[in-house]
């Protein structure tokens, strides 16, 4: 992972910061999480506190400061799925796999996020597990994705 | 350029480029503001310095829109006043109703604005945030419930204090002040100077209080409770009992802890006159050599930490010599243990001082011998006048007395300390006395005094130009750190105070003291300073009679042992 910051920051070589969304979009897409060690690193390059740093990553619902579990779950909380329940969904979550958005199990197993549009409105309430959409999603459904990902 | 506006059917003058509120501010008409700080960048967070203005549709937050040309303003018509009051409902509804309890009772400027606007009811009730007390910070206590997120912790600890310790961190309701990875004050890259504790409207940031421990140390017979005082107390405590800023009460506070019940009172300005003698003693042995320039002052422990932090490479720079409190506190627990008969385990240290970083430092593993801490706990100004009320002590109707030997006189140098600059001039006229082996014949060094911010100073000392720089207020400081560490900047001694205008103004001082208050504070220190006719620490027969008895001379392994220490790099997120 330090490597991989290092090249990345090599690449922003002369920047400012205003750069620093971008930088640490690409540290979350390569790494999958701010780390502190990034925070540090990228504060460091940029000349920025951390604390800054971490105010305004704490400000967009995009960045997480934790490894994404092995499963990634991102429920959908656009208009449409919270007209068609999403917060339900995210509840069932929560009290299921015992995690809150944002966390990662301590098993590192799985990973809860909710994003705001996944842009499958038609299909709401939607879910998106390591990419894979699940749609029209009931209480039963959602039951059974949890339990066949449990069980794998 | 200027021009006329008209405020409240009345025609005042305004001035291009300024803000609406400043110019109100000019011309005697007050406004109300939560979040507006002088000097520092407007935000319009807390909206309560709204006015009408004509022609536009919404009210405008004054502190941040500057002021135009035949603007027509109301500060207080009725759509203006019932806004702020709604305001501050809105942030009521999202506070804990524990006033009775608070810190701030009394002097909290959320409460004062809800009586101004005659807030006699709950009217909005809502979910209130839930949050957790930061209690890891031996000198600082934060209680996000109580926060309203002005952002005056976040402007001044950027602006003023360049630490950056703090920011807003998420969004919306869900808003809170935090440092970096959301960690504990004590594990953060704050400095504990209390900067943000001086401009908190409410409790949201307030000191880390001692006063049980004090009181339960002092019915305690079988602990000699023992209490020093700073050089900047004096001149300041008098506002908490309505007496005019800048009165010096040291003769009162004596009379005060005496009748509290310690055992021992001493002023810590004797201690001052140890440190001048021991620096001098280094910058002797460096000028003799010629060589370790500069000399950077170690009194200040929040710029001590700022140092350590961001700074460590300039950490060998720094005189080993512990500030005053702590040199005080162990040659109490030594020297004064041993005179008495006294075992140092039995010895209760208080300490009270005009700092919030005081409180830190005590702490601190260097600060120890043998595991006994040099000083045991520390008070601040304010919470010494609670002290006072709580005895039940009428500061107007004692009379003065003097506090106890052997650490009874004190150079008026040494009281110097309280104010910025105030370390040096009394540094320099002993060093003017070692190099040339007279006195000087004028004690003032004018340029040192009154110094905003960083300067630079040149003075002759027997033909040899010794070069000084005062800093006061952590803004300037990255320069000035770059600058002694690449040699541009070539000093042989540097004195760094972390608060603007040094002691006086420390983040234990009075709330609701202003700029003038500073002065007035600093400025009785130099009254004092001139009716003094004990002027220099190497004259205190006091001190003179400690290195007889006990520490040899200046600069000695004992000295060493006891007076000296040194510091490393701490690692935290900057």
């Amino acid at each position: 992972m330090d490597g991989t910051i290092n090249l990345l920051l090599e690449k922003y070589s002369h920047s400012r910061r205003d750069s620093l969304i971008p930088i640490l979009q690409e540290i979350q897409e390569e790494v999958g999480y701010l780390s502190e060690e990034a925070i540090v690193k990228v504060g460091n390059h940029l000349n920025i506190p951390t604390s800054k740093i971490y105010g305004l990553a704490t400000f967009y619902n995009q960045f997480r400061f934790e490894p994404k579990g092995k499963y990634h779950i991102q429920v959908c909380h656009g208009t449409a799925c919270h007209l068609f329940g999403a917060i339900r969904i995210i509840d069932i979550i929560e009290r299921k796999l015992k995690v809150k958005a944002g966390q990662t199990t301590r098993n590192g197993k799985f990973s809860l996020e909710i994003v705001p549009c996944i842009g499958a409105c038609a299909q709401a309430p939607v879910i998106s597990v390591n990419g894979e959409y699940h749609s029209n999603l009931t209480e039963d459904h959602l039951g059974q994705v949890l339990i066949d990902l449990n069980g794998e | 350029m200027q021009f006329n506006i008209e405020v409240n059917n009345r025609v005042i003058e305004a001035r291009k480029g300024e803000t609406i509120l400043s110019t109100l501010y000019r011309n005697g008409i007050k406004v109300p503001t939560l979040c507006n700080m002088k000097d520092l960048s407007p935000t319009g967070a807390c909206r309560i310095c709204v006015v009408e203005v004509e022609g536009k549709e919404n009210l405008i937050t004054s502190c941040s829109y500057p002021v135009e040309e035949s603007m027509r303003i109301k500060t207080h018509s009725p759509r203006v006043v019932k806004a702020r009051k709604t305001l501050v409902e809105l942030l009521l509804s999202n506070h804990p109703d524990d006033c009775l309890y608070c810190e701030r009772n009394g002097c909290c400027e959320l409460q004062d604005l809800a009586i101004d606007l005659n807030i006699r009811e709950r009217r909005i009730s809502g979910k209130k945030s839930r949050h957790k007390l930061d209690l890891s910070s031996p000198s600082i206590i934060r209680d996000p419930a109580k926060c309203i997120l002005c952002g005056r912790c976040v402007r001044v600890c950027d602006e003023i204090q360049s630490v950056s310790t703090l920011d807003f961190l998420n969004r919306g309701s869900k808003t809170l002040i935090g440092t970096a990875m959301a960690r504990d004050l004590n594990f953060s890259s704050c400095i504990n100077c209390g900067r943000c504790v001086m401009v908190c409207p409410t409790g949201a940031l307030h000191e880390h209080g001692y006063m049980d421990e004090v009181l339960d140390s002092l019915n305690n017979s079988s602990l000699n409770v023992i209490v020093q005082y700073g050089p900047a107390v004096t001149v300041s405590l008098a506002e908490e009992f309505g007496i005019k800023p800048g009165k010096d009460i040291n003769g009162l506070i004596n009379a005060a802890l005496r009748k509290i019940g310690f055992k021992y009172i001493f002023d810590t300005a004797f201690a001052a006159d140890v440190v001048v003698m021991e620096t001098v003693e280094t910058l002797m042995q460096k000028l003799e050599s010629n060589d370790g320039f500069p000399v950077i002052s170690s009194c200040c422990p929040a710029w001590i930490k700022y140092a350590e932090q961001f700074y460590p490479d300039a950490l060998p720079l720094i005189s080993t010599c512990k500030s005053p409190q702590q040199v005080l506190g162990s040659i109490i627990k030594s020297y004064f243990a041993s005179e008495q008969g006294i075992n140092p385990n039995s010895i209760y240290s208080v300490s009270i001082m005009p700092c919030l970083a005081k409180k830190f430092e005590a702490q601190r593993e260097e600060m120890t011998h043998k595991t006994i801490s040099d000083v045991d706990v520390v008070l601040t100004t304010r919470e010494f006048s609670r002290l006072i009320q709580l005895y039940g002590i009428d500061m107007h109707n004692i009379e003065p007395q003097t506090p106890d030997s052997p650490f009874g006189v004190r150079s008026s140098a040494s009281k110097l300390f309280g104010a910025s600059g105030g370390t040096t001039e009394a540094i320099l006229r002993t060093l003017h006395f070692k190099m040339t082996g007279k006195e000087m014949s004028s004690m003032k060094y004018q340029e040192l005094r009154m110094v905003n911010g960083v300067k630079e100073v040149a003075v002759k000392i027997g033909g040899k130009e010794i070069n000084i720089v005062i800093a006061n207020g952590l803004t300037g400081i990255r320069n000035l750190m770059e600058g002694i560490l690449n040699k541009t900047i070539n000093a042989h001694f540097i004195e760094i105070m972390a608060c603007p205008g040094g002691c006086v103004n420390g983040g234990g001082q009075p709330f609701k003291s202003d700029d003038k208050d500073v002065k007035a504070r600093m400025r009785t220190l130099y009254d004092i300073d001139d009716i003094d006719s004990l002027k220099v620490s190497h004259k205190n027969p006091l001190v003179i009679d400690l290195y007889e008895k006990y520490l040899d001379k200046e600069g000695s392994d004992k000295a060493k042992r006891q007076l000296h220490t040194c510091y490393s790099k701490r690692d935290v997120l900057l």
